[in-house]
């Protein structure tokens, strides 16, 4: 039978929302206090939800140690207590919520298999959140 | 079509174990889960129907009658009780949050699909905060 494994991490990062394509005043205009020069930061809440069938033998879709040393692996060790915007994966883009959302996803999608991985939800603050699916 | 959710708790104790597997193999899989004295957690239970709301009454069901039905069905048998000693359905499947989920689906569709037009869409299972299961009624 098919189930779904959900997992929440944490991790605390900063960044600062500004576009190289955009003058000052537009980067103020599009984001506001979030473009303020020096960056701020986020406790992000990361949920990682992952399907499959459930092993007969462990009863289990996946292995929590497994999936809790891969996303270790592949993200919390990457960017907790760091600055978003240094990552070479936002050298070009703009570390918003919505980029970082799409780049956990990236990084566990083939990390978690057999397992799939169904989507990833980062919360920023108690009141937003964003998800991905892989599409 | 509307989803509703109605959350519950219950407490209770559990230890993961495969029988056929030797002692180090259980504790190698299933790490300190494997305590055979068990351990328990609070568990949050999340109930989601889906149907469309009743012309008269604007409900998709009535939130009363479906928290009574998770009561009656799950935790009458779940709450403050051992998973593996005194739930039939976890004398040998092992209670994992992903075989809770699915148990309580079980438990509980023939009891929602019978009330009008209302049909089990979700069971979500939080073991703690932080880990969850869901089962969706698929294969």
């Amino acid at each position: 039978m098919k189930a779904y494994f959900g997992r929440r991490y944490m991790l605390s990062a900063s960044h600062r929302l500004h576009a190289e394509a955009l003058s000052a005043e537009e980067n103020r205009a599009a984001y506001g206090k979030c473009n303020n020069p020096h960056g701020h930061g986020h406790n992000y809440v990361v949920e990682v939800l992952v399907a499959g069938p459930v092993d007969a033998a462990t009863g289990m879709v996946m292995n929590l140690a497994t999936l809790d040393e891969t996303a270790r692996r592949r993200v919390l060790d990457r960017f907790d207590h760091a600055n978003l915007n240094l990552d070479p994966l936002f050298a070009d883009r703009v570390a918003t919520t919505e980029n970082f959302c799409k780049s956990v996803f990236e990084l566990l999608d083939e990390a978690v298999r057999p397992a799939e991985l169904v989507q990833v939800r980062v919360e920023e603050t108690e009141n937003n959140y964003f998800e991905y699916c892989g599409k | 079509m509307i989803f509703l959710t109605r959350r519950a708790t219950f407490s209770a104790s559990h230890y993961y174990w495969n029988e056929a597997w030797t002692a180090e193999k259980n504790e190698e899989v299933f790490g300190r889960c494997a305590n055979r004295n068990g351990h328990g957690h609070n568990y949050t239970l999340e109930v989601t129907v889906a149907g469309e709301p009743d012309p008269v009454t604007g409900f998709v069901v009535d939130l009363k009658w479906l928290k009574d039905v998770i009561e009656r069905e799950v935790l009458a048998a779940y709450d403050h009780r051992h998973l593996n000693l005194e739930t039939p359905e976890f004398a040998e499947a092992i209670p994992t949050t992903e075989n809770i989920a699915i148990a309580a689906w079980k438990r509980l569709e023939p009891a929602v699909t019978g009330t009008g037009g209302v049909r089990l869409s979700r069971i979500r299972v939080y073991e703690t905060p932080e880990i969850f299961a869901e089962y969706r009624g698929e294969a």
